[in-house]
């Protein structure tokens, strides 16, 4: 038995909306993989949820007309995984994704959780980052949609406004489009454990694959939230596909990055891998856009 | 004291319908054990870590500790005890896992064979690592992990009708 005040059941957007706007001091339940696990660390306890669950409507992936990715925030990560609109046009996500945990934990857990739990580990968020991700959040208000980036206010803490849900990731064309990937997860085990550092790097290349038009790069576990490098993207944007270049990139990242010690590891130790996990996840997306390096 | 809630939660479990009240608190292994005395459903780290409680849930897998019992509402869920043939025997998987020594104290067993079960009803062909990374999601304090990967490995190669 859970130590719960009271569970809601919500049947769409609009009831969930309804329910929160009737117990301001419910939270939301997704898959539970967070929530019911504080829940018995007693972190949660006596809480009310409001289950969504049961919301089918806010499951599975689309293309919309202008060729932006819609991804339901009730997604499993193994759902994401699998679909073949992400294996084509963003594979990097469904690999990510696909290192959380363990395989039931991937079934039970949703990309709308990853974010909105707010912890800067989650797998999905420095991918997220670095390909421009806009979260969509639906309130009594209505629709709002904002980047990934200002969605993140501080450790633990996201831009949800009492009674808003966050319904959809999306990720518009212009940032995937051309674009190739790769994330690298540093933890101490393959399996159900949490990233010491994560680094997901995507790039653009020209035409004859020599220049790199456009270099991204976020991390997860080098500041208090997932961050972008925009230091080191300047260094490499432009320039062309050598070792050299790769190298200042990932010297360029620890003029970002804000690591510290935890239990995990140490502000030295992040910092070593997190110039390393820079390099050769660049080197990696260089080469599967077509890049020679 | 508030009042405790309860719902009614109907399901399909092992191939039969079922239906109970169930208190909104228990998570779906208080609901298997308690209500349906599925006992083969273990109680281990109750955070979702180990493994030992994982059921099939509409052909996933998934650590039922950490699942509600009041979504299991309308679901097909499927149970070590679902395995068991017409006179009570064991199933090929099951069959495997005491050849090949996959078992000793038996604990992690039920949930390692329920996700053996997704993996072999896949119908792939898989590597050792891909198998390592399928059976990843539990814990084994006895085996040392080599003799249930055998035993995997065995019955799907005997299901797909190749040899090793």
């Amino acid at each position: 038995m859970y130590d719960m005040k009271a569970l809601y059941e919500a049947k769409s957007v609009e009831d969930t909306i309804a329910l929160l706007q009737k117990h301001p001091e419910a939270q939301i339940i997704a898959g539970g993989s967070d929530v019911l696990v504080q829940m018995r660390e007693g972190k949660r306890a006596g809480a009310e949820l409001v289950s969504i669950y049961g919301i089918d409507a806010l499951r599975g992936v689309t293309m919309e007309e202008d060729g932006m990715i819609r991804i339901g925030s009730l997604t499993s990560f193994s759902h994401i995984t699998k679909d073949p609109i992400i294996q084509k046009y963003i594979n990097v996500l469904g690999e990510a994704v696909d290192m959380v945990g363990g395989p039931q934990i991937r079934n039970i857990g949703t990309i709308g959780g990853n974010t909105c739990n707010g912890v800067t580990s989650a797998d999905s968020a420095s991918t997220l980052h670095a390909w421009d991700a806009i979260v969509e959040l639906t309130g009594p208000e209505g629709i709002r949609k904002l980047p990934i980036k200002e969605f993140y206010l501080k450790a633990g803490v996201v831009d949800l406004r009492p009674a808003e849900i966050q319904t959809a990731i999306l990720i518009p064309k212009e940032a995937y489009e051309g674009y190739k990937g790769h994330y690298i997860k540093y933890a101490m085990r393959n399996a159900m454990d949490i990233a010491t550092t994560g680094c997901s790097v995507n790039v653009k290349l020209s035409e004859d694959k020599k220049t790199m038009e456009d270099v991204r790069i976020a991390y997860g576990v080098a500041g208090p939230v997932p961050m972008r490098a925009p230091s080191a993207e300047a260094v490499a944007k432009g320039q062309t596909v050598t070792t050299e270049h790769v190298e200042a990139f990932g010297k360029a990242v620890l003029t970002d990055i804000k690591a510290r010690t935890s239990w995990r590891a140490t502000k030295e130790f992040r910092e070593h891998i997190a110039v390393e996990l820079a390099k050769r996840a660049l080197t990696e997306a260089i080469r599967l856009a077509g890049g020679e390096i | 004291m508030h009042e405790t809630q309860y719902k009614l939660v109907s399901c399909t479990i092992n191939g039969e319908k079922r239906q109970t009240m169930v208190d909104v608190r228990a998570s779906l292994t208080d609901m298997l054990r308690n209500d349906y005395s599925l006992t083969s459903v273990k109680k281990g780290c109750e955070v979702g870590e180990c493994g030992a409680c994982n059921v099939i849930i509409d052909g996933e897998c998934y650590n039922s500790c950490i699942y509600l019992a009041v979504w299991a509402d309308g679901k097909n869920i499927r149970t070590l005890e679902g395995l068991m043939g017409p006179g009570g025997e064991l199933s090929d998987i099951q069959q495997a896992f005491v050849d090949e020594a996959a078992i000793q104290c038996g604990f992690c067993s039920p949930g390692f064979i329920m996700t053996a079960v997704e993996i072999l009803e896949s119908g792939k062909e898989y590597t050792d690592e891909e198998l390592r990374k399928l059976l990843s999601g539990h814990l084994c304090r006895c085996t040392g992990y080599e003799n249930i990967l055998k035993a995997v490995k065995k019955t799907m190669y005997k299901r797909l009708g190749k040899t090793e």
